[in-house]
């Protein structure tokens, strides 16, 4: 097996959204890395894999789907309301992940990039500094407003189920 | 929030928080549900596997690569030169440059040794990453060192090891230290061992020296007018041991 190639695919899927897309970037993203290699010395090989695979991914969505990047952030009510038990404690059952998994999906690729290096992938702050060449205070901010956004939209969703069995 | 939650604060700043939650029940409320909230994130099967042919596509890819990378460094070395023009033109420029090239490194680069042993290092890992360890397969000696004639101006030492434990899988051709390399390809276990083998500049001299690199294990030495570099996933006492049978041919 390839070293972290799942890893890869991960976060490949995850940025492109589709199984097509995520395959081409990883295989593009394998071929830089064997062609440059010489230029990896020391530090985690993973987070260097992964440098290789979001930056191919960036290249691959700006030629491709230009749109999706930069897309604007709704900054409205930024507050999570009040609800209780809260949904993030109900997404944990089988029913409600299939919820979560598409409100990340929804969430602007800048900032779910930074979810699934902190929270899928186990990256400390620092090394998602060093991944995306990003400011901390970015990447602190980012991964702050993603968050709040998913618990936004679990409690969205969770209130149309309610109304629904109503 | 998200800092503390994570664990990226550090110990005075993270007792303050703990000391405002204990007062403050909207706070402490909120970090329980974003708390609960990175809790599923981490343990809700999120996290995608990869298809299983990915990485046959992406070993063919890499191979096609190789070969194209190993074909157009080579090609360079078939163009006939033009000794005139270059003699009565670039002379004086060209020794210059040979000069900077040649000193330079010396006194302000890396070593000889550490430049080297990276190519080694990446030599390696590409060999294993493309699945390109031999251009021929066979675990024969006689088969093995004829097949380098022709193909590189020295024959290589090619043994039969298998009685010690490191049986001979085959050869190929690399491009180190920016010429034709012989790389010999031998196993321990399930540990492929890659000894490159080139000319050895005079004055170089024998003493073997021993790197780790990158978790590889790697021994040089130079004898008979060669230069030696092994290097393996191999612990290094059994690394040793493989040195030390090609330095002293048994028979």
């Amino acid at each position: 097996m390839m070293p972290y190639l799942g890893d890869a695919y991960n976060l490949a899927r995850w940025m492109a959204r589709n199984p097509e897309d995520a395959k081409d970037i990883v295989q593009e993203a394998m071929i830089r890395a064997f062609r440059f290699f010489d230029g990896y010395h020391d530090g985690s090989a993973k987070a260097w894999l992964l440098t290789i695979v979001r930056n191919t991914g960036y290249t691959w969505l700006r030629q491709n789907r230009a749109h999706e990047i930069n897309a604007v952030f709704e900054e409205e009510a930024l507050e999570v309301p009040e609800r209780s038990p809260g949904p993030e404690a109900q997404a944990a059952q089988s029913a409600n992940q299939e919820l979560l998994h598409k409100a990340l999906e929804r969430v602007p690729l800048e900032f779910r990039e930074i979810v699934i290096l902190r929270d899928l992938e186990g990256f400390s702050y620092k090394e998602i500094v060093a991944i995306t060449d990003l400011p901390m205070g970015t990447v602190m901010s980012r991964l702050s407003r993603a968050r709040t956004r998913l618990q936004q939209e679990l409690m969205e969703r969770a209130g149309k189920e309610i109304e629904r069995e109503l | 929030m998200d800092a503390y939650l994570d664990g990226e604060v550090d110990l005075v700043r993270s007792l303050e928080i703990e000391q405002h939650l204990k007062e403050c029940s909207a706070c402490s409320h909120a970090f329980e549900r974003r708390r609960s909230l990175i809790t599923v994130l981490k343990t809700a099967p999120l996290t995608y596997q990869a298809p299983a042919d990915l990485e046959r596509e992406i070993r063919t890819a890499i191979h096609r690569e190789a070969a194209m990378e190993s074909s157009a460094k080579r090609r360079p070395a078939q163009r006939p030169w033009n000794w005139k023009a270059w003699f009565y033109g670039m002379a004086p420029a060209a020794a210059l440059g040979l000069a900077c090239v040649a000193i330079v490194p010396r006194l302000y680069g890396p070593s000889a040794d550490d430049r080297l042993g990276q190519e080694v290092v990446a030599a390696h890992v590409r060999s294993l990453m493309a699945d390109h360890l031999t251009d021929i397969r066979n675990s024969n000696h006689h088969v093995v060192k004829p097949w380098f004639n022709g193909r590189l101006d020295f024959s290589p030492p090619v043994l039969d090891l298998a009685d010690h434990g490191f049986p001979l899988t085959g050869g190929r051709l690399e491009y180190l230290n920016g010429r034709p390399t012989a790389a010999i390809v031998y196993y321990r276990a399930a540990h492929p061992i890659n000894l490159f083998v080139w000319h050895a500049k005079s004055g170089e001299t024998g003493k073997a020296k021993e790197f780790t690199r990158q978790g590889y294990h790697l021994i040089r030495w130079s004898e008979g007018g060669m230069t030696y570099w092994v290097i393996s996933d191999l612990n290094e006492h059994e690394l040793k041991d493989f040195a030390e049978l090609l330095r002293s041919p048994q028979s």
